[in-house]
């Protein structure tokens, strides 16, 4: 297998890319009508680099990231686990299919948003309702791919594995789990994307800190600049968490990541 | 490999699928460390003659039975492995790491692991590949991890369902002769099915022909030619005809 080299035309376009996105959003806030209602680039970076030292609202910036960042992780965390627990069942057992699957479709089309009411009426305005939501957004994605993957498996390989003496329950880790991994995987990607917007929307109702909050409290404030640098900082911890995903998964999936 | 004591017993085997007669009153003994070559025309049943061997305990005939050594066969105590047309090497495993399965599966000791699998590697000549996982490979490899992960457990039994229907000529005959190397070297007893005829007298002991539906044993052809077999040779071509001859639906 061949190593794959480090691309550097590749970081070079990205570089550009980035770089024009900037010059952009500059020319636009500085030559046009946009700079009377929106910041620009300067002003923007400005306040996030005085934000790692001046407390918004009580915290600084790393603060408000790692509570929303705490509060995805947990939320995405728990309902990975149950969503692949439940998919498999689902893709693996016809009983569980039966059970299961109406309401999980049922359950399906309602985005994690649409919760809050009823997850707030439940469990308040603490922790615990915000670590649900951010599950909520994450546990169809996992489910259905789970589902999906388990269901895919190829039937040979089962009876390759049990012909070699494999027991019933070591084709379940041996077999079945490894066969879907790589779309449970796709499925954790979107499912980090929904969490983070779920735990925006979360932190916009009845919470104290976190980049919802800040988002939310620039929103009231009038303050456009937090609200672009609360979108900035869930971007590029957003890009990060896909990347650090994408690391893992080629760690774990190496034999579905072949380089051409 | 002249031992005859009988390694599989199938008596009056019969298939039915509601009233339709699939399988049709079959008998025959395959002896230990024999190469029998199934063959039959197009659509005389031999995937479920194939199905009621493979599926062995799953697959309820509808009368007759199956004995390996004398007893009823038993998937948990008989040792018996297949291999299909498709290929079934685990794609997150890599080449050695499929090779080993089965003799993890059988707790062997982990020596004894690393030895048999340098030993098959080495016979299928895939050494320099072991550390590839199977989307790097060829059709021709993956049929070899395959081959070679089958008859590192020595199976009592390897049964093998035209293992090389989607090769081309080339890759067959040289497939063929590491088949027949293996098999040579390890004394397995192999059952093949397969369209083939040429294949069929290339590689087997003893030839069974099947009918047209409801299947039954047309003949059996005893195959004594030489190793290595030539293909031109007379002899070889005066027995393939003869087999022609009797799958002909022309």
């Amino acid at each position: 297998m061949k190593k794959k080299k480090f691309d550097l035309e590749r970081t070079l376009y990205a570089v550009l890319a980035i770089g024009c996105f900037f010059l952009l959003w500059w020319f636009l806030t500085t030559f046009t009508a946009v700079k009377e209602t929106t910041p620009g680039p300067v002003a923007v970076l400005k306040l996030l680099g005085e934000s790692f030292f001046k407390p918004i609202g009580g915290k600084v910036i790393t603060g408000h990231l790692l509570t929303s960042l705490r509060r995805v992780l947990v939320g995405f965390s728990v309902a990975t686990l149950i969503g692949i627990i439940l998919g498999i069942a689902m893709g693996t057992s016809r009983w569980a299919e039966a059970i299961i699957k109406p309401i999980f479709e049922l359950l399906r089309p309602i985005p994690p948003i649409a919760w809050i009411s009823l997850v707030i009426l439940f469990f308040g305005i603490g922790e615990t309702s915000k670590y649900i939501l951010c599950g909520i957004g994450a546990f169809t994605n996992v489910t259905l791919n789970a589902y999906t993957g388990a269901q895919n498996v190829d039937p040979e390989l089962i009876g390759c594995a049990r012909m070699l003496g494999t027991s019933e329950r070591d084709i379940f880790f041996r077999v079945i789990l490894p066969s879907c991994t790589p779309q449970i995987f796709a499925g954790m990607q979107v499912a980090l994307s929904t969490s983070w917007m779920a735990v925006l929307a979360a932190e916009m109702v009845g919470a104290q800190e976190g980049c919802g909050w800040m988002i939310q409290r620039g929103s009231d404030t009038l303050n456009i600049t937090l609200v672009m640098v609360g979108m900035i900082v869930i971007g590029i911890v957003g890009m990060l968490l896909a990347a650090l995903m994408r690391t893992i998964e080629r760690r774990l999936c190496s034999w579905n990541i072949m380089e051409e | 490999m002249e031992n005859n004591d009988v390694l599989v017993k199938v008596s009056h085997m019969t298939k039915k699928f509601g009233d339709l007669l699939v399988l049709d009153d079959i008998s025959f003994d395959v002896k230990r460390g024999e190469f029998l070559c199934v063959v039959g025309p197009t659509g005389c049943g031999k995937t479920t003659f194939l199905n009621c061997l493979t599926k062995l305990g799953v697959y309820q005939l509808t009368s007759g039975e199956i004995l390996i050594n004398g007893e009823p066969v038993d998937l948990r105590k008989h040792n018996v492995a297949y291999i299909f047309q498709e290929y079934s090497a685990f794609p997150w495993q890599t080449v050695e790491e499929n090779v080993a399965y089965g003799l993890k599966m059988k707790k062997r000791p982990a020596a004894e692991i690393r030895q048999r699998v340098d030993e098959m590697l080495e016979l299928v000549g895939l050494t320099e590949y072991r550390k590839y996982y199977p989307s790097q490979l060829s059709a021709s490899m993956l049929q070899r991890v395959s081959i070679a992960r089958a008859f590192a457990v020595q199976p009592d039994l390897l049964l093998m369902d035209e293992p090389y229907g989607q090769l081309d000529n080339s890759l067959r005959y040289k497939l063929e002769d590491e088949l027949i190397k293996l098999w040579q070297k390890t004394g397995t007893t192999v059952i093949f099915i397969t369209h083939n005829i040429e294949e069929a007298v290339y590689l087997s002991q003893r030839i069974l022909v099947l009918s047209n539906k409801p299947t039954g044993i047309k003949k059996e052809i005893e195959n004594t030619l030489p190793r290595p077999r030539n293909v031109t040779d007379l002899a070889f071509n005066k027995l393939r005809d003869e087999v022609t001859d009797l799958i002909k639906w022309w």
